[in-house]
């Protein structure tokens, strides 16, 4: 079943300006595959060269830190909203 | 004039435009500014600087915004008081408080705004935003009052009584969320996306916002007589006070207004309740762990902070540390300082000065350092942490018989 995943202006420019795209996936790990499938440039974007995100992107699902759950094994229930959002902000 | 060149990624160092951007689109490092260090130092003396206003303008050369036409209130230029009867309780020498509780809204986050709304004016922007957890919004509400600007404050929904009233009041628009500041920090960042013609200082301007807390090490080293300390203790919420206060340091000595390199020991100050970056800092690791936060050190709670890596660096690089303290500690901290130096700090500079004690006491300060302890924000926007144990010493009747016995009571004999 496909989610919505919320795009953040930097990263615009790989989904043709669009702020929200559907994805299909049911974990963050599957999803965040799938974004970049569908939209090539997204996987160099977000991980690094070991695999794991960026230490400057943050993954939320459902509005909750995907690092106070199960990270990329984070369970994506159906019609549910991923974020992808920069970590540098605020303070 | 702006001596800045253009912004830089502090990760994959991508060069960026002086405009309003703070995340590397490739790999989502904060952008910095870029100076031109050699016009800079062929432009200031200590002297032009000592002929310059009484605010953080005085450093306008070294700071990312033109600086003719300001939005200031009055920031910086805060008293260096020097901390004997705190230095003796702690077995210290040479202690200093640098003390930005007298801001024009109260602590030092009027030093960053009057950057960031400089700037944004300068960007065309008519709007300012801010994520905050309280002393932001007072500094975001009055400077945007003052430039005739709109605004929009985003805070948590519990925030201290006082920090609400006083972010009200100056007339802009205050959105209290229901969540963490991280909750509220995470709305914005995404909103700064769906808002582009919104000037959120500490999401899109951030860059240039982030650079106002130099103005504490400038001041600092020029109080001293253009001497840096040996030590400086430094409260971490997101950490980037705490990194801008190490490159105020570096940058006085790359332009030619400090004799000697600074050798400054940064350490950072953190409340239990919400310590990433001191747990980072124990753990040897430079991964920072965002946490939930709990402490009534409300304005040092970011369980996510965004400058927490550079933090841990900065402290290690140069010999400090990171330290965290309990709210026991920080409530002790506060009436410490009110009690030894005349002083009154919200519960952040509690922090910083419980940290001090710990420190002190576990000879990590030492004696013979000059020490220099941040104090950023006023008391009485956190009166809550203190309230219940700060009472009259009694309330009698209107006679002097009454006094006589209450007078017996205290004094003895």
């Amino acid at each position: 079943m496909p989610v919505t995943v919320r795009i953040p202006t930097q990263l615009r420019t790989l989904t043709g300006g669009s702020g929200e795209v559907s994805v299909v996936g049911s974990t963050v790990g599957e999803v965040l595959k799938g974004l970049d499938a569908a939209h090539p440039g997204f996987g160099e974007r977000l991980f690094a060269d070991d695999g794991s995100l960026r230490r400057f992107v943050n993954v939320f699902v459902a509005d909750e830190d995907v690092r106070f759950l199960q990270g990329l094994e984070t369970p994506v229930p159906d019609s549910q909203t991923v974020s992808i959002v920069p970590a540098v902000a605020g303070g | 004039m702006s001596f800045v060149e253009g912004l830089r990624c502090r990760e994959c160092a991508r060069a960026y435009p002086a405009e309003a951007l703070h995340v590397c689109d490739f790999c989502f490092g904060p952008l910095e500014a870029v100076y031109d260090y050699e016009r800079i130092a062929a432009s200031v003396t200590r002297e032009s600087i000592a002929a310059g206003p009484h605010t953080i303008w005085r450093y306008a050369a070294l700071l990312p915004a033109d600086g003719r036409a300001p939005v200031d209130l009055g920031a910086g230029f805060t008293p260096l008081v020097r901390a004997d009867r705190l230095a003796a309780e702690l077995g210290l020498g040479e202690l200093w408080i640098k003390n930005d509780t007298v801001n024009p809204t109260g602590s030092f986050k009027d030093r960053v705004v009057s950057v960031a709304l400089t700037k944004a004016q300068e960007l065309g922007f008519k709007v300012a935003a801010c994520a905050s957890t309280g002393n932001l919004a007072n500094a975001v509400g009055a400077h945007a009052a003052h430039a005739g600007m709109k605004s929009f404050v985003f805070i948590p929904h519990d925030l201290e009584a006082g920090k609400v009233v006083m972010t009200a009041i100056y007339g802009g628009n205050v959105i209290a969320v229901n969540g963490n500041y991280d909750d509220v920090n995470r709305l914005c960042a995404e909103l700064a996306s769906e808002q582009p013609t919104w000037a959120f200082v500490n999401v899109n301007v951030r860059p240039y916002y982030a650079e106002g807390s130099k103005t504490l090490a400038f001041e600092v080293a020029e109080q001293l007589g253009w001497q840096t300390p040996d030590h400086v203790i430094v409260p971490i919420a997101s950490g980037s006070q705490l990194t801008k206060v190490h490159k105020g340091f570096q940058e006085l000595h790359k332009v030619g207004l400090l004799d000697d390199e600074p050798h400054v020991r940064i350490s950072g100050a953190q409340a239990i309740g919400c310590s990433p970056v001191a747990t980072a800092f124990k753990e040897g690791t430079d991964v920072v762990r965002p946490v939930k936060p709990d402490t009534i050190a409300k304005s040092l709670a970011i369980g996510n902070p965004a400058d927490g890596p550079y933090a841990v660096e900065a402290a290690r690089q140069t010999g400090g540390v990171i330290e965290a303290v309990s709210d026991g500690e920080v409530v002790e901290g506060i009436k410490l300082l009110a009690r030894t130096e005349g002083i009154f700090a919200e519960t952040a500079g509690g922090v910083t000065i419980a940290t001090l004690v710990r420190l002190a006491n576990a000879g990590i300060v030492h004696r013979d350092e000059r020490v220099v302890a941040m104090i950023t924000g006023h008391g009485l926007k956190t009166i809550e942490a203190v309230a219940p144990t700060s009472k009259p010493t009694a309330t009698i009747a209107p006679t002097l018989d009454a006094f006589a016995e209450v007078l017996f009571q205290i004094e003895g004999n």
